[in-house]
């Protein structure tokens, strides 16, 4: 490269773009189908499969436990595998803001190699263009997965009497980056993690998974009461077995955050059959990131009269709450009762 | 008496019905989160006051941020919460989404390096607070002077507690009970709830924000508390005096004189200004009185005082939510208004 | 209103204290209280409020410790 920085030209389509995806993406992300340079790539496929896509925004680009191109991986990644799928191939548009560094894109794009490879899938197309701006770098990726004919896992699906498991310590990919922009020294690492091990798994020792969801933005309380409202039933957990590390905890204390609506990379919930709770634990347990899985409460009946499509809808009337279905309660520390709603506004620290 | 006795206290409780006001919007969300209202009998009431300092502060001023942020160029510096409160016309989220420059930080010393960074820009720091953070913003004062920095100034909106408290009191307020509010007792001590609980016969307890520190507090209150008493729960921290030195360099930098508390109006002498020999780094903080409305119907002024729940209000939950609060008390997450929301209090 | 913690002081260098929250470090402004390395403090908005006394500040490590032994047992 003959310069250190990213600039209109290396847009133009010409030899400067040529060049920056030989030398970088091309380089990083080797296999047969991306090197046969055509304008779209032509993969195997089969009978059923998953489809997402997911852009990545975030600043800084590099934080403590990971950075934007292991991200972009992890998160549609973790799509796929929500859905019980076996992901295959991404997608990878890279849209770069003039100024950015070609440096940071070069790690950027090893750290995607690298994560994509321990995840099993292959990068088999790519676009890059640059747009004017201040050295930012924007991804964004698209993934397809392969899903077992016999498989249905959706929110829908979880029943009265259900287990509840969370994947691991809640929290940490938040901290991580505000902590990074606001200055704060801590020891907190971003969780993000592809989930394949702990998904796979699961599936091979045919656990009866009804549900599975990323627990991304919004955080563990506010995926709960998306999959309560999907499937109508009432969800009854315990702060007390809520998995959060004291570190997080604290951080939380300083800005007055709550852990529960604060966004994870790398955790998954778990919805399983009761007689396969410990069955399921074991094995998140003994796959990658999986150590610190816990079950944190139950399924129970959405009620008599309420089923999933008769609740009434969120727009005109939140004020009525529906507690006969739907609802996620949490039985404190004290042993109070509170409910869920999915986070409100955006999780902006706070003095008051 | 352990934290199982307590409980047992609280549920059982059958005496006259106690109406006790968490002032503090701390103690608000913590009473929220920890499921507490749900330990106490019927005839124990908890009670949101006006203890947000995001949720009283006034519509003029936030208007005035946007004011100096959009048309002046400034560099406006704020905590995390403020971005969202309505003013007059839009949030300084918004005024951000439109290319203000807008900053949110963790401490009010933040604003130090940027502001000797880039000397060519004026920094604004949006100071909003109780006496909890008044100190703060001494000490930031004494930075900023003796720093010599020319391109720093504090736009305040600084309100204090007892003075509220006893405006509340003369209200037809339904409260026979306060949980006076731990951290600001840190600063100005436990003393000085007792002119206000003697003329009003009214009890006080200073409460800690553990869940355990606010079950024992209310306990106390209902339990052992005569009318007309203060008792401080949160003695690892609140002195009777509270801490000297902050509240002297509050009273080098700051006069007391009147302010205005969103819905609520004029309060006598409950506002904190920087003095007139410092006027150089107030950024105009004076007569920011104007306070409108966003919706005619917003009943935000009746919460704060006690006298209307969150959900009694015509709005709540209909047009007035988080995603697009009509009144300040939905916008904060220690807002009565969005506790009652969120967590389906 | 006030958000405010507890957490340890590790070094002071003039006016700026580091204290540590269980594993996040925040730089804290002294000079409403006189603080010294070993400190349990108050802080708020980058601030140090208060000291703790001796006693509670054993009450809180003893808490800490009791709480970190019960995550230890939970993740086994």
């Amino acid at each position: 490269m003959s310069s250190d920085i990213i600039t209109m030209v290396h847009g133009s389509g010409g030899s400067a773009t040529s060049e920056l995806i030989e030398s970088i993406f091309e380089k990083n992300f080797d296999n047969d189908t991306l090197s046969e340079m055509e304008d779209s790539a032509v993969v195997e496929g089969a009978p059923r499969f998953a489809v997402t896509t997911d852009s990545f925004v975030v600043k800084p680009l590099f934080f403590q436990g990971g950075d934007i191109g292991r991200l972009s991986i992890c998160g549609t990644v973790n799509d796929l595998l929500m859905r019980g799928a076996v992901p295959k191939y991404i997608t990878c548009g890279m849209i770069l803001e003039e100024g950015a560094s070609i440096d940071n894109l070069r790690r950027i794009t090893e750290s995607m190699a690298e994560t994509a490879k321990e995840a099993g899938v292959e990068i088999v197309a790519g676009d890059t263009k640059v747009i004017e701006g201040n050295g930012g770098i924007i991804i964004n990726t698209a993934g397809v997965g392969f899903v077992d004919e016999k498989l249905d896992i959706a929110s829908g699906n979880a029943r009265p009497g259900d287990k509840i498991i969370v994947s691991g310590n809640i929290g940490e990919h938040h901290a991580a980056i505000l902590a990074s922009r606001l200055g704060i020294e801590t020891d907190i690492k971003s969780d993000c993690a592809p989930l394949v091990k702990i998904v796979h798994n699961l599936i091979a020792h045919r656990i009866r998974i009804h549900v599975l969801r990323d627990v991304t933005r919004g955080g563990l309380a506010t995926v709960l009461k998306e999959i309560a409202g999907a499937c109508g039933n009432n969800f009854m957990i315990k702060e007390e077995l809520l998995p959060v590390t004291s570190m997080v905890k604290e951080f939380c204390g300083l800005l007055g955050l709550d852990p529960l609506y604060m966004g994870n990379e790398g955790k998954l919930v778990a919805i399983v059959h009761p007689e396969d709770e410990e069955a399921a634990l074991d094995i998140i347990r003994h796959s990658t990131y999986g150590q610190d899985a816990v079950c944190i409460g139950e399924v129970v009946s959405g009620g008599d009269s309420a089923s999933g499509n008769d609740r009434t809808s969120g727009n005109d009337c939140t004020s009525s709450k529906d507690h006969t279905s739907g609802s996620v309660i949490l039985e404190t520390l004290i042993g109070g009762r509170r409910e869920l709603d999915v986070l409100q506004g955006e999780g902006l620290p706070r003095i008051c | 008496m352990n934290v199982e006795q307590i409980k047992e206290k609280l549920i059982n409780y059958d005496g006259p019905e106690v109406n006790i006001m968490e002032v503090c919007g701390s103690h608000t969300g913590a009473i929220a989160k920890n499921g507490i209202p749900d330990l106490l009998s019927k005839k124990i009431n908890l009670i949101s006051g006006p203890g947000c300092p995001v949720c009283v502060t006034p519509s003029s001023y936030i208007d005035r941020l946007i004011d100096l942020a959009v048309n002046e160029g400034k560099v406006i510096v704020t905590f995390g919460d403020l971005l969202r409160v309505p003013g007059s016309t839009k949030t300084l989220s918004q005024a951000k989404g439109e290319g203000a420059d807008v900053r949110m930080i963790y401490s009010p010393m933040d604003i130090l390096k940027p502001a000797m960074e880039e000397p060519e820009k004026e920094f604004i720091f949006a100071a909003i607070g109780f006496e909890t953070t008044t100190p703060v913003y001494a000490l930031l004062l004494e930075e900023i002077i003796d720093n010599d920095l020319s391109n720093v100034k504090l736009l305040t909106a600084i309100k204090t507690m007892p003075e509220v408290i006893d405006y509340l009191c003369r209200q037809k307020t339904i409260v026979n009970a306060f949980l006076a509010p731990g951290h600001v007792s840190v600063i100005i001590g436990s003393n000085v709830y007792i002119p206000l609980a003697t003329k009003y016969n009214i009890p006080f307890g200073v409460a800690g924000f553990e869940a355990e520190e606010i079950l024992e507090a209310i306990c106390g209150i209902v339990t052992e508390q005569d009318g007309g008493s203060v008792r401080n729960y949160y003695v690892k921290v609140v002195t009777e005096k509270g801490n000297e030195t902050a509240t002297g360099i509050i009273e080098k930098y700051f006069e007391k004189g009147d302010a205005v508390w969103r819905g609520m109006g004029n309060v006598p002498d409950s506002g904190r200004y920087i003095r007139p020999e410092y006027e150089r780094y107030d950024a105009g903080s004076r007569f920011l009185d104007n306070d409108v409305k966003k919706n005619k119907a917003c009943c935000c002024d009746k919460v704060l005082l006690g006298v209307m729940r969150p959900n009694e209000c015509p709005l709540f939950g209909k047009v007035c939510s988080p995603l697009n609060p009509q009144g300040a008390c939905m916008v904060s997450t220690e807002g009565s208004c969005f506790s009652y929301y969120s967590y389906g209090r | 209103m006030c958000v405010a913690n507890y957490g340890k002081v590790i070094s002071i260098d003039e006016k700026t204290a580091l204290v540590d929250f269980n594993g996040n470090r925040v730089s804290a402004r002294t000079g409403l209280v006189e603080v010294k390395e070993g400190d349990y403090v108050l802080v708020h908005a980058g601030c140090i409020l208060q000291k703790m006394n001796q006693k509670d500040m054993e009450e809180i490590t003893e808490l800490i410790n009791e709480e970190e032994q019960a995550v230890r047992q939970l993740s086994i």
